[in-house]
C-alpha cells in the first residue's frame, strides 16, 4: 500500500482539475519517481471506485548517455570549434582531441572551420566564422527541459540517427475522478476483530471487499483412500444386511484351500505359472485334515457324492504348494469347512479383502485388487434365493448396472459335500471387484492412478465422500 | 467362435436382435457382431483388409467345459435341438460293414515313459466340403487349446485310411531313429531335424517343450513302416486328409486318458453327421502292452435318475415332471418320466462330459426354463452379523488418524527385495520375508514385510505436494518371524511397549533409509502392530 501522504498529494491534484491528469504530470508535479505514481494508482484502484485510471502509453524523447553528455559541454564539432585559437591548429594536433575526429568532420560540413592543406608545418585548421551557435546542444537542451515538441520530427529523428536521442515508450495512467471520489483515504478494515466487536467501531469502518479470484489457503487436514472409502461403504452394506465378515488376513494360502477345496481340477490352466504366484519359501504348506484331505483327493480322481468326479490322478504336491490367493473364496471355503465341524447353522458371511493375479497388467488390471465376495449357506436355498439376494445386494448400492461387472453361483456339491456340510444345504455366493465400481463412481480410468504409490496424492486429497446410493 | 448367417438359416434366425436373445436363452454371450473385414481392420488396419469378407459374424463366448459347443456343427445342432426343430441325434459306434476287422493300435511299453495312453475310431464313407474340412481342423485346434491343455494332455492326429493300412503301432523311439516326410515338407526328416526346424515355426514351437528333451519320441506306424504322426507335434504327409478323402482315421494320444475319450469321443460325435450313415462311428481296438484290448470311441450314455422335485427346489420353480423333462430335452439331455412318482431318467449323452452331477442337469433344467423367468425371493436366513475384531479396530483407527491430520495412503503388498531390505538397512536373510517364485520383474520378488517402504515410494512419487506430508496405512503384511530394527538413526528410536510387550518401533528414520527412498527431507515414521490390541 502506497504512502498516504503521497496517496492524498495526488487526490489533491486530481480535485483541482476538471478532466483528468496523465500520471507523468502527476510525477513531475510532485517531483517523484513516476514508478511511485503508477503505485499510488495501484493503490487507490484498490480502494474502490476512488478514482478511474486508464492505462495509456505513450513516446517520449530522452536523451542517451552521449546525448547528456553533450548537453552538459556542447556538442563534438561546437568543442572543435572553440578549441582553435585565432592563429589556427596543425590538424594532428585536433584530431587527438576526444571530440577531435567526429566533431572535426561536422565542424566542416558546417563550413565553421577550414582546412589550410599546404600550410607549413603541416594542415592547419582555422576558424572561418567568429562565433557559433550549438544547435546541437540547443535542442538536446531543449529535449531536457522536456520541450521536445518545440522541436520538428526530421531534427529530432536526425538526433535520434546521431544516438543522441531515443524514443522510450512511457506507460501511464490517465487519472479521473471516480464515482467515490475524495481527497481523504479512508483505511480499509480487512477483518471483523473482536475489539471491533466490543466497542461497535466496526460501525464506523469500512471493509475491504473480498477477492473471489484469490485461490483460499487449503485447511490442512487428513484424508481417507477413496479405494478404502468405497470399501466402508460395502462394508457397511454387508453388515446391515447381516452377514459376519470373515477372517482374510491371510495373504498365503495353499493350493489346496485355493484350488482343491473349491473342486477345481489340478490340471486347470487357472493353477497355471502364468495366473497364479506360487511362493517360493515358504514352497510348500503341511497342515492339513487329513480325512478332508483323503475326501477331496477321492471326488476329484474318482467321484462320490453323486458325482463322476473328473478321473484324473490327485497330487498331494500340487496341493500343498503355496501361493498367493487368487481369490477370497479360499477362506470361504475355510469357513464352510469349520462350520460343517459343529452343528449346522444357517450363516451368511462376506469378505473384502486383497486377491493376486500374474496376468497380464494393463491400465484396468493390475498383479493385485481386492475382491467382495458374499456367501449364504442355508437349508433349501435357491436360484430364486441367489438372484433375490443380488438384487437387494445392488439395489443398496443403488447401481442395478454392477451386475455384469460380477460373478455368481452355486457351490458345487463335490465342494460341499466332502467338507461334511448336510445334504439339503446349499451355499449361494457372489462377488466382484472393489475396484472396479471405484473407478466409475471417481472417475479414474487407469488403475494405477488409484492403488499403489505413484498414485497423485492430490487425487486423495480431493476425493469426494463415498455416496453409494446416489 | 464365430459363427456366420447362413448357418442361422436352418434355425430360422432373421435378424440380429433374434439371435442375441435365443444366444442368452441358451446360456450363450453374443459378444460382438463383425464381419472377417471389420476384424482386419481393427487388428491389422485399413490396407490389409482390402477384399476381406463382408459377410456378417457372429462372436460368442462358449464355456470353457462345453466342448460340444465349440464348432459350428455342434453349436448349430444345440441350438436347433433347443428349438426343438430336431431331436437329438444318436450316436452309435457300430462294427465295420461286411463283417471286416476293426482297425487296430498297438501301444508298445516304450510309451508308458513320455505319453502312455491312445484311443482311436474310424469315420467311415464321410464327405468333406471346403467348409466342412476347415470346421473339422479348426475344430481339432480348439479342442487342443482347451481340453487337451494345449496338447499337453492329448493330442489329435487324423489320417486319410485309404493311404494306410493297419495294424497301426503307437511306440517311442529315439529321436534320431525316427525319420519320414511331416506334413507340408518336401523331404524327410528326422525327429531331432525336425525340432530345430520347427524352432521358428510360431504355431508349433509351443509345443516342441512337451517331448523335446525327453530319451525317446513317441511315434505312430502303419503296417509298412509308414509314419501316421509324431505326437504330439505333427502328422507326416503321407496319410494327410484332402476334400476327397472318404474315410478317417482318428487317433488320440495322451497323457490323461479320460480326457483322450472324452476328446475322441468329440470330434466324432460333431463330424459324423457327413458320414453315409450319419452319426455312426466304425469302431477301432486298442491293445496296451499288457494285452489288454480296449474298444473305442466309448459314446457312453449314462443314465441319471433324479425327482422333479430336486429340481423344482434347487431352481425355485414349481414345474410337473413332465414338464421338466421337456425342458431337459431341449438341452440335449434327452429325458423321460419314469412312471413312479415324480422320477425322471435323465439320458446324458457323449457330447455332454461336462455334466458330471445332478446339479449340472438342474442347471441346465434352470437354462431351458429361463433365468429370466425365476421368481426371485430374498433368503429368509436370519443371521445377525458381526465385525472381524481386526477390521473393527482398523475402521475406528482410520478415523482417528484421518482426524488426527494424516492422509491414507493404499501401497502394494508385492514389492522388490531392496525395498525391505537395502532400503531399510537391513540384510534380506534377517526379514524372513515370503519369497515369490514366479515374479514376472523385480517388484514382485517378495511380500511386504513392512509397511514403510510403500508409504515412502508414495511420498517419493509425489515430491512435488507441498510439505507437510503426512501419511498412514494400516494394512496386512506378511511375515515368517518377528525381527529386531536397523531402519531408525541411532540414539533417535525408541521400541514401543504396551502391557510389558513389545508392539513395535517409531523414530527418525535413518539418513541411508531416506536417501535409498530418493526422499530429502528427515522422515519420521511409527510402525505398531494392532493384533495385541484385539
Amino acid at each position: 500500500m502506497a504512502d498516504t501522504g503521497l496517496l492524498e498529494a495526488l487526490l489533491r491534484l486530481l480535485e483541482k482539475v476538471d478532466g483528468g491528469i496523465d500520471s507523468q504530470d502527476v510525477a513531475a508535479d510532485l517531483g517523484v519517481d513516476h514508478q511511485l505514481i503508477v503505485g499510488a494508482v495501484k493503490s487507490l484502484q484498490a480502494l474502490g471506485e476512488v478514482i478511474s485510471a486508464e492505462q495509456k502509453s505513450s513516446k517520449r524523447w530522452e536523451l542517451t548517455g552521449e546525448g547528456r553528455e553533450i548537453a552538459e559541454q556542447g556538442s563534438h564539432e561546437a568543442r572543435v570549434f572553440n578549441a582553435i585559437p585565432d592563429e589556427g591548429l596543425p590538424q594532428n594536433e585536433l584530431m587527438k582531441m576526444p571530440s577531435g575526429k567526429v566533431g572535426f568532420s561536422k565542424a566542416m560540413s558546417n563550413k565553421w572551420i577550414r582546412l589550410d592543406k599546404a600550410h607549413e608545418g603541416g594542415p592547419r585548421v582555422f576558424k572561418t566564422v567568429e562565433t557559433i551557435e550549438d544547435t546541437v546542444r540547443d535542442k538536446l537542451q531543449l529535449v531536457q527541459k522536456g520541450l521536445s515538441a518545440k522541436l520538428e520530427d526530421k531534427e529530432k529523428n536526425e538526433l535520434k540517427k546521431r544516438k543522441l536521442l531515443s524514443e522510450v515508450t512511457v506507460k501511464s495512467y490517465w487519472i479521473t475522478k471516480g464515482s467515490s471520489f475524495s481527497t481523504t483515504i479512508t483505511k480499509q478494515e480487512t477483518e471483523l476483530t473482536p475489539e471491533m466487536i466490543a466497542s461497535g467501531s466496526w460501525k464506523e469502518k469500512k471493509f475491504k471487499p473480498y477477492n473471489f479470484e484469490a485461490m483460499g489457503v487449503a485447511a490442512d487436514c487428513g484424508h481417507l483412500h477413496p479405494l478404502m472409502k468405497v470399501r466402508t461403504q460395502f462394508r457397511q452394506i454387508f453388515l446391515e444386511m447381516g452377514f459376519t465378515e470373515m477372517p482374510t488376513n491371510n495373504f498365503i494360502e495353499s493350493s489346496f484351500w485355493n484350488f482343491d477345496s473349491l473342486f477345481q481340477p489340478q490340471q486347470h490352466p487357472a493353477r497355471d505359472q502364468h495366473d497364479t504366484f506360487f511362493i517360493s519359501d515358504p514352497a510348500l504348506a503341511h497342515e492339513f485334515p487329513q480325512d478332508y484331505l483323503e475326501r477331496v483327493k477321492q471326488v476329484h480322481s474318482e467321484g462320490g457324492y453323486g458325482s463322476q468326479g473328473y478321473k484324473y490322478d490327485w497330487k498331494i504336491e500340487e496341493a500343498q504348494k503355496n501361493l498367493l490367493r487368487t481369490h477370497t473364496t479360499a477362506v470361504s471355503a475355510r469357513m464352510l469347512y469349520k462350520l460343517a465341524q459343529q452343528k449346522f447353522t444357517p450363516v451368511k458371511y462376506f469378505s473384502i479383502d486383497r486377491v493376486f493375479r500374474n496376468e497380464t497388467l494393463d491400465a484396468t488390471h493390475l498383479a493385485e485388487f481386492h475382491q467382495i465376495e458374499g456367501v449364504v449357506a442355508d437349508y433349501g436355498l435357491t436360484l430364486g434365493n441367489l438372484m433375490g439376494i443380488l438384487h437387494q445386494f445392488f439395489t443398496k448400492l443403488g447401481l442395478k448396472k454392477w451386475v455384469e461387472v460380477g460373478n455368481s453361483g452355486v457351490f458345487r456339491p463335490e465342494m460341499l459335500l466332502p467338507m461334511g456340510l448336510p445334504e439339503g444345504v446349499s451355499v449361494i455366493a457372489w462377488g466382484l471387484s472393489l475396484e472396479r465400481p471405484t473407478m466409475i463412481k471417481y472417475g479414474i480410468n487407469n488403475i494405477r492412478e488409484l492403488v499403489g504409490h505413484k498414485v497423485n496424492l492430490q487425487m486423495v486429497y480431493d476425493s469426494p465422500i463415498c455416496r453409494l446410493d446416489s | 467362435m464365430y459363427l456366420n448367417n447362413k448357418m442361422l438359416f436352418s434355425i430360422h434366425i432373421l435378424a440380429d436382435e433374434e439371435f442375441d436373445e435365443l444366444c442368452f436363452e441358451f446360456g450363450l454371450e453374443l459378444d460382438e457382431i463383425t464381419s472377417e473385414k471389420e476384424i482386419l481392420i481393427r487388428e491389422q488396419g485399413g490396407e490389409k483388409a482390402e477384399g476381406a469378407s463382408d459377410v456378417v459374424l457372429y462372436k460368442i463366448d462358449v464355456p470353457a467345459n462345453r466342448y460340444d459347443l465349440l464348432c459350428l456343427e455342434g453349436l448349430v445342432r444345440g441350438l436347433q435341438v433347443f428349438k426343438e426343430k430336431l431331436e437329438a441325434p444318436r450316436y452309435k459306434r457300430v462294427s465295420p460293414a461286411d463283417g471286416g476287422e476293426p482297425q487296430r493300435l498297438v501301444i508298445t511299453e516304450e510309451t508308458a515313459s513320455v505319453r502312455p495312453h491312445a484311443v482311436a475310431a474310424v469315420l467311415r464313407n464321410i464327405t468333406f466340403t471346403q467348409e466342412r474340412y476347415e470346421s473339422f481342423i479348426e475344430l481339432q485346434e480348439k479342442l487342443h487349446q482347451n481340453i487337451c491343455r494345449k496338447r499337453t494332455l492329448v493330442a489329435i492326429g487324423t489320417h486319410d485310411l485309404d493311404t494306410i493300412s493297419g495294424p497301426f503301432t503307437y511306440t517311442a523311439k529315439p529321436p534320431g531313429e525316427i525319420r519320414f516326410k511331416p506334413l507340408s515338407q518336401s523331404r524327410e526328416y528326422t525327429a531331432a531335424e525336425l525340432m530345430s526346424l520347427y524352432k521358428t515355426d510360431s504355431h508349433l514351437r509351443h509345443y516342441l517343450h512337451i517331448i523335446e528333451n525327453e530319451p525317446l519320441y513317441p511315434i505312430i506306424y502303419d503296417s509298412n513302416g509308414i509314419v501316421l504322426s509324431m505326437p504330439p507335434i505333427i502328422n507326416g504327409d503321407h496319410s494327410k486328409i484332402s476334400l476327397n478323402t472318404k474315410n478317417i482315421f482318428i487317433e488320440c494320444t495322451a497323457t490323461d486318458l479320460t480326457k483322450a475319450k472324452i476328446t475322441l469321443d468329440m470330434v466324432v460325435t460333431m463330424f459324423s453327421v457327413y458320414c453315409d450313415e450319419p452319426f455312426t462311428v466304425e469302431e477301432a481296438e486298442v491293445v496296451y502292452p499288457d494285452g489288454r484290448l480296449s474298444v473305442y470311441p466309448e459314446l457312453a450314455y449314462r443314465t441319471e435318475t433324479l425327482s422333479g422335485d430336486f429340481i423344482n427346489k434347487r431352481v425355485g420353480i414349481n414345474e410337473s415332471a413332465e414338464s421338466i423333462a421337456q425342458l431337459l430335452t431341449r438341452m440335449c439331455l434327452r429325458s423321460e418320466v419314469s412312471g413312479e412318482g415324480d422320477l425322471i431318467q435323465v439320458e446324458i449323452p457323449p457330447t455332454r462330459a461336462d455334466v458330471i452331477h445332478a446339479c449340472d442337469i438342474m442347471e441346465d433344467a434352470a437354462i431351458a426354463y429361463g433365468f429370466n423367468n425365476i421368481v426371485r425371493s430374498t433368503p429368509r436366513t436370519y443371521t445377525v452379523a458381526n465385525q472381524l475384531p481386526v477390521n473393527k479396530l482398523t475402521e475406528l483407527l482410520r478415523q482417528d488418524l484421518t482426524a488426527a491430520g494424516f492422509t491414507e495412503a493404499l501401497t502394494f503388498a508385492l514389492c522388490s527385495e531392496e525395498d525391505i531390505a537395502d532400503k531399510l538397512r537391513k540384510n534380506i536373510t534377517e526379514t524372513r520375508a515370503v519369497h515369490i517364485s514366479n515374479p514376472k520383474t523385480a517388484d514382485f520378488q517378495v511380500a511386504r514385510t513392512s509397511l514403510l517402504p510403500g508409504l515412502l515410494k508414495t511420498i517419493a512419487a509425489n515430491r512435488k505436494m507441498p510439505l507437510p506430508l503426512k501419511l498412514f496405512e494400516i494394512s496386512d503384511v506378511v511375515l515368517k518371524d518377528e525381527t529386531k530394527d536397523s531402519t531408525f538413526f541411532p540414539g533417535r528410536c525408541a521400541e514401543i511397549f504396551s502391557c510389558g510387550k513389545s508392539i513395535g518401533h517409531l523414530g527418525v528414520l535413518h539418513p541411508d533409509v531416506i536417501s535409498r527412498f530418493e526422499l530429502t527431507m528427515p522422515c519420521s515414521a511409527i510402525d505398531i502392530d494392532i493384533e495385541p490390541f484385539l
